[in-house]
């Protein structure tokens, strides 16, 4: 056998072995990232569970109940897009809900992982690529996502908000709206060197504005014209009108409902895909 | 008496609240000052949004108010209330915890009563900033209805001086981040109940009494009579809670940190 | 003839600014202990790195385990163990659990993880504290964790970035003991040290580099024959005459070099040194024969100390 055989043969056999070693997690790497944050949040599973039940407790009673008496009493019981003020304002608020989970969960933690305490450098020296690591993010996150809406659409159930036959459709959606916009979140965590107050910014800035002028509380037409804009951005505008299509049938024109599942794909799409590709060069020092 | 004073406090509470003063600015000033349009953001959203589907409300005073006039003095004490706790609870927490910041204050000529006391003047400078904002915000739309409005200003530090004193009060009890959270879960519902966005006649009595034991709707109450211009002497009560808050949270915290740090 | 685990060609990485590693080429045999020594910023972090298979190279050529990192990333890091240089356990979670969470990333099955856990706790002889939080170990406790950590996919080579930089000398000695009962076991070492003593006690054969260059290359005891001597004289002659001292000093040695506190006379007998220095009317304040390390080695060959 000639040396070039002999080094050819040699290369081969360790490739052979080097791709079994690998092969498990090239396939199931994004869910073994996962599986380590699922860990993580057991660590604050109590606080998960206390907001996934206080909040829609209090938000409802709060505001579908109280505020509502206000809302109905004075334009009348049925005024808003054809049902009362509770059940206009329940799936605005189980998109928020969502919304609330992501702002949380894509941006200190990610900050955690990349810089305070650099674990996903970590997970990347193991066989895990970087796009796993986000892969694994997001599936986490949308697994803390649903379990929150989910319990969010039990409190809808028992205020009696949730007339429309389909309306457990709306959970999905309010999935979709908050892993939307959870992934843009991200991506900026993601660019961010240090944080001086940046994620503070972006919770007041542009979350808080995002959740008051989403027709959340009140219909989008309500707002002067030229600020209506707000909410043709907005992933919680397009989420919210969606989930109430599903929640209580409200009419809207077949075009403008898949233009909000599209709006909202396309966001995910576009996030997901621009968050793997900063982190394959974050973690390429 | 004064001996026991004079050893908690040394009159130089101004130092520390200049250290904390610098510390916040040197970190990013533009995160302070933005504080500010979280109360501007739901005034514009509630009151001139859904105030349209609400019309006008009946304050406990009596008086019938737009609705941005309603729930505006309310956000003035809200944001009051969420700076002082944000000072008091959070930032008190890491400088205790972590940045072990009050062990090398207390190592010098200085108490426990001046930490407290300077930690608390930072949170009440921070809470006059953000209310005068807003109040100006206010005056732009019309919504202080008298002139009695500008006693709001001192109603607020009044507001802002109670619960930093005993936020910092119940930090200097807590350990891990964990508890923390905690401070939160309780101020969510104080904030959407205490006659915030409706009046307090929508719920049964029992809960409204349980709302009235509450902080938050003393202070919401206080301000909401001042910028709406109906002023009664029964809203002392409010003031004198504020007051028996302060000295309560002001002892503790002074003992707590004492035990803590000198014993 | 042993399987080669690394090879390096003319390796180079480069930064916007500046080239962190310009050049090397070395090779490092199976069952091998191999060091790169060198001063901080000298670009074995990087080098470290693109071993790793988590920094892409620049120009050259990189072979690990017989495979291209660019091409075969996964494939190489799922059979290598990698402690690096700044802890990056999960502090959020216990330390047990940090080896749990870091044996799913090779694909292992649950059960054997936990068995290897528990046998890697015994190793890292942290078995009492495979409850605790990672927070509250010592330095030398999470360094170890992280030794641990690094063996759970029984990886075919280890690397160690700076393995003992920080930990007091207790700590230090607790770990070269580790270290070498994995090399005993026949476990392929990469190590990177600005550290004299830990390069002499670990390895079999090291590279010394400077500025992401390769400035010698063999084993601790041949590096020094070859650019030391036997022995050291160490003199001190207070620092306003130490100048003045040195100039008389010429001649003494195979070699001398002046420092700003000190100087050193390399020679195969300090004392005979020291005694014609004495003989001929020097007064050192203090004088110290030792044996020559790679200290010398290195200020011989970049004209500085390792660690300033």
């Amino acid at each position: 056998m000639s040396s070039r055989e002999e080094s050819e043969r040699i290369h081969s056999a360790a490739l052979a072995s080097a791709v079994a070693a690998a092969a498990r997690t090239r396939r199931y790497g994004s869910w073994y990232v996962a599986e380590h944050r699922f860990r993580v949040m057991g660590t604050y599973a109590q606080t998960v569970l206390f907001t996934a039940i206080g909040s829609p407790l209090v938000y409802l009673y709060a505001m579908g109940v109280g505020l509502a008496s206000l809302v109905d009493g004075n334009v009348g019981a049925n005024a808003l897009t054809g049902v009362s003020y509770l059940v206009f304002l329940a799936p605005a608020l189980l998109a928020s809900s969502a919304i609330a989970v992501a702002s949380e969960e894509f941006t200190y933690p990610i900050m955690l992982g990349l810089k305070w305490n650099p674990t996903f450098f970590g997970m990347n020296a193991s066989a895990i690529q970087p796009g796993q690591v986000i892969n694994g993010l997001v599936i986490s996150v949308a697994a803390r996502m649903l379990l929150t809406c989910a319990i969010y659409y039990v409190f809808m159930l028992v205020f009696g908000a949730v007339p429309g036959a389909l309306g457990i459709v709306a959970v999905l959606v309010a999935l979709l709206t908050g892993l939307s916009f959870g992934v843009l979140v991200m991506a900026y965590t993601i660019t961010l060197k240090d944080d001086t107050g940046q994620l503070a910014m972006v919770q007041r800035l542009i979350v808080l504005p995002m959740t008051l002028f989403s027709g959340t509380f009140f219909p989008l037409t309500l707002l002067p014209p030229y600020l209506q804009w707000i909410g043709w951005i907005s992933p919680l505008w397009h989420g919210t009108e969606l989930s109430r299509v599903f929640a209580y049938g409200m009419s809207e024109p077949l075009w403008l409902s898949l233009v909000h599942v599209l709006y909202l794909t396309a966001l995910l799409a576009i996030g997901w895909i621009w968050c793997r590709r900063l982190t394959v060069r974050r973690l390429n020092k | 008496m004064t001996g026991s004073i004079g050893s908690l406090y040394s009159g130089n509470a101004r130092s520390v609240m200049a250290r904390g003063w610098r510390a916040t600015r040197s970190t990013n000033s533009l995160v302070v000052l933005s504080g500010v349009v979280e109360p501007i953001f739901y005034l514009l959203s509630m009151g001139l949004g859904l105030g349209t589907l609400i019309g006008p409300v009946q304050t406990s005073g009596g008086a019938s108010v737009s609705y941005a006039a309603f729930i505006a003095p309310a956000l003035l004490a809200v944001a009051a209330m969420n700076g002082a706790i944000y000072d008091s609870t959070w930032n008190v927490f890491f400088k205790m915890q972590f940045a072990k910041l009050y062990e090398g204050m207390l190592a010098t000529s200085l108490g426990p009563l001046d930490v407290a006391l300077g930690e608390i003047s930072l949170a009440l400078l921070r809470g006059l900033l953000y209310a005068s904002g807003f109040m100006l915000v206010m005056q732009i739309l019309g919504l202080n209805l008298t002139w009695w409005a500008l006693l709001a200003l001192p109603a607020v530090l009044l507001i802002a001086f109670g619960f930093a004193s005993v936020g910092m009060a119940v930090t200097s009890y807590l350990k891990t981040f964990q508890q923390m959270d905690w401070i939160n879960f309780m101020l969510l519902p104080m904030f959407l109940f205490s006659a915030t966005f409706y009046p307090l006649s929508v719920y049964p009595q029992g809960i409204q009494y349980l709302i009235q034991a509450l902080p938050l709707w003393h202070g919401v109450e206080l301000v909401r009579g001042l910028t709406t211009g109906q002023v009664d002497p029964g809203m002392l009560w409010h003031v004198l809670y504020y007051a028996v808050m302060i000295a309560v949270g002001l002892v503790l915290t002074t003992r707590r940190l004492r035990a803590l740090l000198l014993d | 003839m042993p399987e080669t685990v690394i090879v390096t060609q003319n390796l180079v990485k480069r930064y916007q600014n500046f080239v962190a590693v310009d050049g090397i080429d070395f090779e490092v045999a199976a069952g091998e202990s191999f060091g790169l020594l060198g001063p901080n910023g000298a670009g074995k972090s990087t080098t470290m790195r693109m071993i790793g298979a988590v920094s892409t190279r620049t120009s050259g050529d990189l072979s690990v385990l017989g495979l291209d990192p660019d091409r075969y990333g996964p494939e190489i890091r799922a059979q290598l163990g990698v402690v690096p240089q700044e802890n990056n356990l999960d502090l959020e979670l216990k330390v047990r659990e940090n080896l749990l969470v870091y044996g799913r990333y090779f694909g292992l099955p649950r059960a054997r993880v936990a068995r290897r856990a528990d046998e890697l706790l015994e190793f890292a002889q942290l078995e009492d504290k495979a409850t605790a939080k990672v927070d509250d170990l010592s330095g030398g406790m999470k360094r170890r964790l992280t030794i641990a950590r690094a063996l759970i996919n029984d990886p075919r080579l280890l690397l160690l970035d700076e393995p003992t930089t920080g930990l007091d000398p207790q700590a230090r000695h607790i770990l070269w003991d580790r270290l070498f009962r994995l090399k005993e076991q026949g476990t392929t070492l990469l190590l990177t040290t600005h550290y004299m003593d830990e390069a002499e006690q670990l390895c079999d054969r090291l590279v010394v580099i400077d500025q992401g260059r390769i400035m010698a290359e063999g084993s601790p005891a041949e590096l020094i024959r070859r650019y030391s001597s036997r022995e050291v004289l160490e003199v001190r002659f207070g620092s306003t005459q130490n100048a003045e001292a040195a100039g008389r000093l010429h001649g003494y040695g195979e070699r001398i070099d002046v420092l700003p506190d000190r100087i050193l006379v390399y020679s195969t007998s300090g004392e005979k040194e020291l005694e014609r220095m004495t003989a001929a009317g020097l007064r050192p304040i203090t004088s110290l024969v030792r044996r020559s390390s790679l200290e010398d080695v290195f200020l011989r060959l970049t004209g500085r100390n390792l660690i300033e």
